[in-house]
């Protein structure tokens, strides 16, 4: 299965990829990792006539803290993110996502940036950026930088609030303090497949006693899905897995998933009931 | 003087000679061939529907089309059997104006890329009148159902086979029984999912007119006839070679369509022509199998005897007969073998092929046997449940321990170990100790699950076997071309003037290590070494007329042929010897890569006796033949394998999800040639017989377009979903096996379904839940668990 | 746009000039314009691993990196492993001698992948090495033999 025939350009700075992309959005893409796009190449479901390899841009990827947040340049592997050292709630967080993505060679070319715009509702990046409310910037030549947050940038079924001439450049996560529990953990027919359903959780507990509360789900929706009835559920009571089993509860029933080959929508919610109190730390 | 024992080949782990080349990267498959030469490349236009008629196909100046047009002179692939129940239907090479399948060729494009090719393939229009289809055997047979073929079929609509047993004690016995036990079991359409897709490079020799074929087969030299009869050529005008084969599994034992049109097109333009198969159109095309449905039902007495059996088989199995074996393989082999290891005297069974606008059907390792084995298997346990008696026993009392044993069907077991097997498998399941495991998990809302799975497993047959198939019910013989009778396995092994030794055979290897154990078995007879002897195979023009490597055959066949070749050479050698040094030929060992005579403690090297054959011919007494040659052929009635399989499963109940935790197979296979590569055979068939108990599902939707056309849609198991093997050897040997070697390639495809099946439904007993029909998926049983649990609550409140 | 730029490809220590339309893959531009056939392509959207390589010593899946995207990278197949014609690299070896291929086909996707780890990572202990196993698939083998193999080669790695 071979794609269809494109031009390709390498640019090396931020500028010029803006450039390259500005001169025919509709009919060009980003490419970074590649691991989602080349196959849909490969299978001609995607069929850009150009693309701009933006792997050799300089100051595109990395890690690091900046006051209370924590922000994450777009191409950074899925295999850096795997090997973080990052001693708190938020890299746990991001090694046990990393480690669910793919498998090792996927995570070593695959990229967090990459994961965003590509917006599968199950995988463990668009989870992990709702569950947080991060922050979302793109650019483009034309207008310059903004910032998107999570809530607004997952609109569809592999579909962002990106526009064609926009690339993702960075996001923002806040940085969990130590009192977080965070946890994902998601069901797939087998090692490194997508999820069929996945959940994620960050709860803040002081003194046995939820004061924050964060719940997302994938699989459920066209989009990653914040679970405002588990969250409420959780918040401002003693943190014990009776309440997180009620939260799955809630959960459950507030998503209306759809069916396909891999479960129903009942199915679906049973895996909610399963996967929120793994993901959060009890069996 | 010492006398030194000749070594024994035969029973030794060796590392496979095959290996170093394709370690290096340096073996050579089909698309290597292709990618290192300059050929054109063949893409193909597939059917979008199920059921059609096309009306036009266009493409634009410059594409290089193919249609049906183009095929004056070019034959229909017919395949079939002698038998008044079997109606024949024709595959053509190109579809139309009927198209029968969503993926089914219609027409071919050439370029000089692959990717150019594919580019072509874009640019054809296809306008396709669609029509009604039928997917499944309910629909299929149904009164007014639309005919897939447009020929008589003298029973139900759509029925290409439709055979039946009923012996003459069953009415009696079955009415008079204690107690009957019904089952419905049935398997998920598989594809065989070889990791190297099909590919078929044609090169043509303007200078000789001939066209090599390098085509992914595990039957050579029955390609060849296929192609020159379809073709309507001479079969010496085609050389066709197997390099190396990544993985056949049945799957690549079928004449396939694209390949007549690569040759076809080669020779037509004079010029090489390749085609390399995508995954999707694997999976689209290249033979589906499996998609079987059973009603069975045993009547015990009340000791738990199985008296009667009595059984209804479908097998839905796609659109067009594969060449040579016909749609008949699934059904027949389902019919004839279905009892299995057990005594049962008395059998009922109707058993039929019935025809889909789906992929056609071709075998998958075990072919019928894993449904078989999930139906007598399921069967035992349900029954041991209703009649209160201990699995294991119930198994142990039914198993056939005197040999020979004449089976309903007619077949005979001959020297087998089923219920050794079944004893060694219990002992090292430990099933007190998992009981006792099984209930204290129960507590913690765990649920573990044990299963069996005794089979007997039919390997190793010739053309006697394959001929039982057909019924001929003229004494005129009906076309030739169109009914093949396999069987047979050819060797000719040849020494030549410096004491190498070369073994030809017809068989084909794919993966097996024939390579390395035929030589072994060799090795054995003339007392050389494996590095002295080269096997070739798979290429026309070099090996003996052969039937390939399918049904567990090539060790047993080309083992067997091999050993009675090297036996008569050594017999040559050992008179050879005697003119040199005196004595009787008796006298002589083959021993270190010389004759020894026992007595005297003289020696001569075989390079002398070869000399002495090939250069001074005339001094040799008995003017025997100038070369050192022996042919051999071996075409035993088929013996069986046995074994029984132990699942151990952990059932997640919020999830539905299956974990295996341990497998363990007790197997007899007869004298090992080469243990590794038996145990390699074993293991590898139980993982894809675990995938059909858990994962792999080929998944059509209501229009017939298939849905599963990706590895992220189908799901063949990755290290992390198996478990490792145990495995225990038995030994007995059959008059039917010179080597004593019985096959042993598709075991572990035939037992490990009803061994899961088994398991899950163990676990989930308590439930009341079942596992009838595979694959068992997460989805399936949280869904059966989840009914069961409310039904539980509704009981009780 | 089926025009074709000249591009530079280290592999195996050794430079290839090659000249590959854009669209070209890595796998397909090692096997058709460097003649290095040893990697095999099973499914080429990503899933299987038959076609894994080294670049920059990391597992790369062959079938999803265009070969232009290669240029500058240092490229490793399984052609490169062995270190003459004579030896073996030690996970050849383990998988010559503990039957860790039957068809052959998946054989140089795993060879590159476990070498690749474990020139990554010569401890990598068994619960490790499943999990990386776990990228590639094999139809033949059932994996038992490829698991014992790989182990075998660590320790001898490991010296």
């Amino acid at each position: 299965m071979k794609p269809a025939s494109f031009d390709y350009v390498r640019p090396h700075s931020l500028e010029e990829a803006l450039a390259e992309l500005a001169k025919d959005p509709d009919e060009t893409k980003v490419l970074a990792g590649g691991q989602s796009l080349i196959p849909m190449m490969n299978f001609r479901l995607a069929r850009p006539e150009r693309l701009v390899d933006i792997n050799r841009i300089p100051d595109l990827e990395g890690i690091e803290t900046v006051g209370d947040r924590v922000v994450i340049r777009t191409r950074t592997r899925h295999l850096v993110l795997q090997n973080l050292s990052m001693p708190t709630p938020l890299g746990s967080l991001l090694r046990h996502g990393a480690a669910n993505v793919g498998h090792l060679p996927i995570r070593t070319r695959g990229t967090f940036g990459g994961s965003l715009a590509h917006c599968d509702a199950a995988s463990e990046w668009c989870l992990v950026a709702s569950l947080l409310d991060a922050d979302v910037t793109v650019q483009s030549q034309a207008r310059g930088s903004r910032t998107i947050r999570a809530a607004d940038f997952f609109l569809s079924i592999f579909t962002t609030a990106m526009e064609p001439d926009e690339i993702l450049t960075e996001v923002s996560l806040p940085a969990l303090d130590d009192s977080y529990v965070t946890g994902i953990a998601e069901f797939a027919r087998r090692a490194g497949d997508f999820a069929i359903v996945a959940a994620t959780g960050a709860v803040k507990v002081v003194d046995d006693v939820v004061a924050d509360a964060r719940v997302c789900l994938g699989g459920v929706s066209e989009v990653p899905f914040r679970s405002r009835a588990a969250e409420q559920v959780l918040l401002g009571q003693t943190w014990t897995p009776q309440l997180v089993t009620a939260a799955a509860e809630a959960a459950a029933d507030e998503v209306d998933p759809s069916s396909d080959a891999h479960g129903d929508a009942d199915y679906r919610r049973d895996l909610v009931r399963a996967l929120l109190p793994r993901a959060l730390g009890e069996r | 003087m010492t006398i030194t024992q000749p070594p024994n080949w035969t029973g030794r782990s060796l590392p496979r000679v095959e290996d170093p080349a394709i370690l290096r990267g340096l073996g050579r498959y089909v698309a290597d061939v292709a990618a290192r030469d300059t050929c054109m490349y063949a893409k193909f236009i597939r059917s979008p529907y199920a059921s059609g008629r096309v009306v036009a196909i266009s493409a634009p100046p410059g594409v290089r089309l193919y249609t049906t047009a183009d095929l004056d002179g070019v034959g229909d692939i017919v395949a079939a059997l002698e038998r008044p129940d079997f109606v024949s239907t024709a595959q053509p090479i190109l579809a139309g104006p009927v198209v029968r399948f969503v993926g089914e060729p219609i027409a071919m494009v050439l370029a000089e890329t692959e990717a150019a090719a594919e580019d072509a393939v874009d640019q054809v229009q296809v306008e396709i009148e669609q029509l009604p289809a039928v997917l499944g055997v309910e629909q299929a047979t149904a009164e007014g159902a639309p005919l897939v073929h447009d020929v008589e079929f003298p029973g139900d609509a759509n029925t290409v086979v439709d055979g039946r047993i009923h012996t003459a004690g069953f009415d009696e016995v079955f009415a008079g029984a204690e107690h009957v036990v019904t089952v419905q079991v049935g398997s998920a359409r598989q594809s065989a999912m070889p990791l190297e897709a099909r590919a078929s490079h044609a090169a043509y020799d303007p200078g000789t007119g001939r066209t090599t074929l390098h085509v992914t087969t595990q039957m050579p030299h029955v390609v060849r006839t296929g192609l020159a009869d379809v073709l309507g050529i001479r079969e010496d005008d085609l050389r066709v070679i197997a390099p190396d084969v990544g993985g056949g599994f049945g799957a690549k034992m079928a004449l396939a369509r694209e390949d007549v049109m690569v040759v076809l097109a080669s020779r037509r333009l004079r010029t090489n022509v390749a085609w390399i198969e995508t995954r999707e159109e694997n999976f689209m095309g290249a033979w589906h199998s499996r998609e079987q449905v059973y009603d069975v039902e045993g009547a015990f007495d009340a000791d738990g005897t199985l008296l009667a059996v009595r059984a209804d088989l479908r097998c839905d199995v796609g659109a067009y007969s594969c060449y040579p074996v016909t749609y008949a393989v699934e059904p027949l082999m389902a019919m004839a073998e279905l009892t299995g290891p057990y005594a049962v005297r008395e059998y009922s069974v109707r058993s039929r092929a019935v025809l889909s606008n789906k992929c056609p059907i071709a075998p998958y390792r075990g072919v019928s046997r894993p449904v078989q084995v999930l139906a007598m298997e399921r069967l035992m346990d349900v029954a041991a449940r209703e009649l209160d008696i201990d699995p294991v026993e119930l198994r142990m009392h039914n198993l056939v321990h005197e040999f020979p044993h004449r089976i309903p069907s007619g077949l005979v077991l001959d020297n087998a170990s089923h219920r050794e097997t079944l004893a060694v498998a219990a002992e090292m399941a430990d099933v007190d100790d998992f009981r006792r495991r099984q209930l204290a998990a129960r507590e913690e809302g765990r649920l573990l699950g044990i299963g069996f799975s005794s089979f007997a497993e039919r390997t190793g047959y010739g053309t006697p076997a394959f001929a039982a198939r057909s019924v001929p019910f003229e004494l005129k013989k009906t076309t030739a071309a169109d009914v093949i009778t396999p069987g047979f396995e050819r060797v000719v092994l040849t020494m030549d003037s410096s004491a190498g030794v070369t073994v030809r055979i017809g068989a084909s290897p794919h993966g097996q290590g024939l390579r390395t154990s035929l030589a072994q078995v060799v090795c054995d007879q003339l007392g050389v070494a494996p590095a002295d002897v080269r096997v070739i195979h798979s290429d026309t023009d070099a090996t003996p007329y052969g039937w390939g490597s399918f049904a567990s055959r090539a060790m047993v066949m080309a083992g067997g042929a091999s050993m009675l070749a090297a036996k008569d050479l050594a017999a040559r050698l050992r008179t050879l010897a005697s003119h040199r040094l005196g004595g009787l030929p008796g006298d002589f060992e083959l021993v270190d890569g010389g004759a020894l005579n026992r007595e005297t403690g003289e020696s001569v090297p075989l390079f002398v006796l070869a000399r002495d054959t090939y250069h001074s011919s005339h001094l040799i007494p008995d003017k025997g033949e100038p070369v050192l040659e022996a042919v051999a052929t071996y075409d035993p009635s088929g013996t069986f394998a046995n074994a029984c399989h132990v699942a151990e499963v952990e059932v997640d109940p919020a999830t539905g999800a299956v974990a295996i935790t341990r497998f363990l197979v007790a197997e007899d296979a007869g004298r090992l040639v080469n243990p590794a590569i038996v145990d390699g055979q074993i293991q590898g068939g139980v993982v894809q017989g675990i995938a059909n108990a858990l994962y792999e599902e080929l998944i059509y939707d209501d229009r017939g377009v298939l849905v599963t056309t990706s590895l992220m849609d189908y799901l063949p198991p990755t290290l992390h979903e198996v478990p490792d093997i145990e495995i225990a050897h038995m030994k007995t040997t059959s008059p039917q096996s010179i080597t004593g070697a019985k096959g042993v390639g598709e075991g572990g495809t035939i037992g490990a379904p009803a061994a899961v099946a088994n398991a899950v439904s163990d676990a989930l007993a308590h439930l009341g839940v079942q596992v009838n029909h595979l694959p068992a998926t997460p989805h399936r049983l949280r869904t059966a668990i989840r009914a069961a649990q409310s039904h539980a609550q509704e009981a009780a409140s | 746009m089926s025009t074709t730029v000249p591009l530079r490809l280290y592999v195996n220590g050794e430079r290839h000039d090659i000249s590959v339309e854009p669209r070209r893959t890595l796998a397909d531009a090692l096997r058709d314009d460097c003649g290095l056939t040893g990697t095999h392509l099973g499914c080429e959207h990503g899933v299987c691993g038959a076609c894994t390589i080294l670049v920059d010593g990391k597992p790369t899946r062959a079938c999803l990196m265009f070969a232009v995207q290669a240029e500058g990278s240092s490229i490793r197949t399984v052609e490169g492993l062995a270190p003459d014609q004579e030896e073996l690299h030690p996970v050849q070896k383990a998988f010559w001698e503990n039957h860790g291929l039957q068809c052959g086909f998946c054989t140089p996707g795993f060879l590159m992948l476990v070498a690749g780890q474990l020139e990554e990572n010569p401890d990598t202990d068994e619960e490790e090495m499943r999990d990386v196993l776990s990228s590639n698939l094999c139809r033949c083998t059932g994996y038992q033999n490829i698991l014992k193999a790989s182990m075998a080669a660590a320790e001898e790695m490991r010296g």
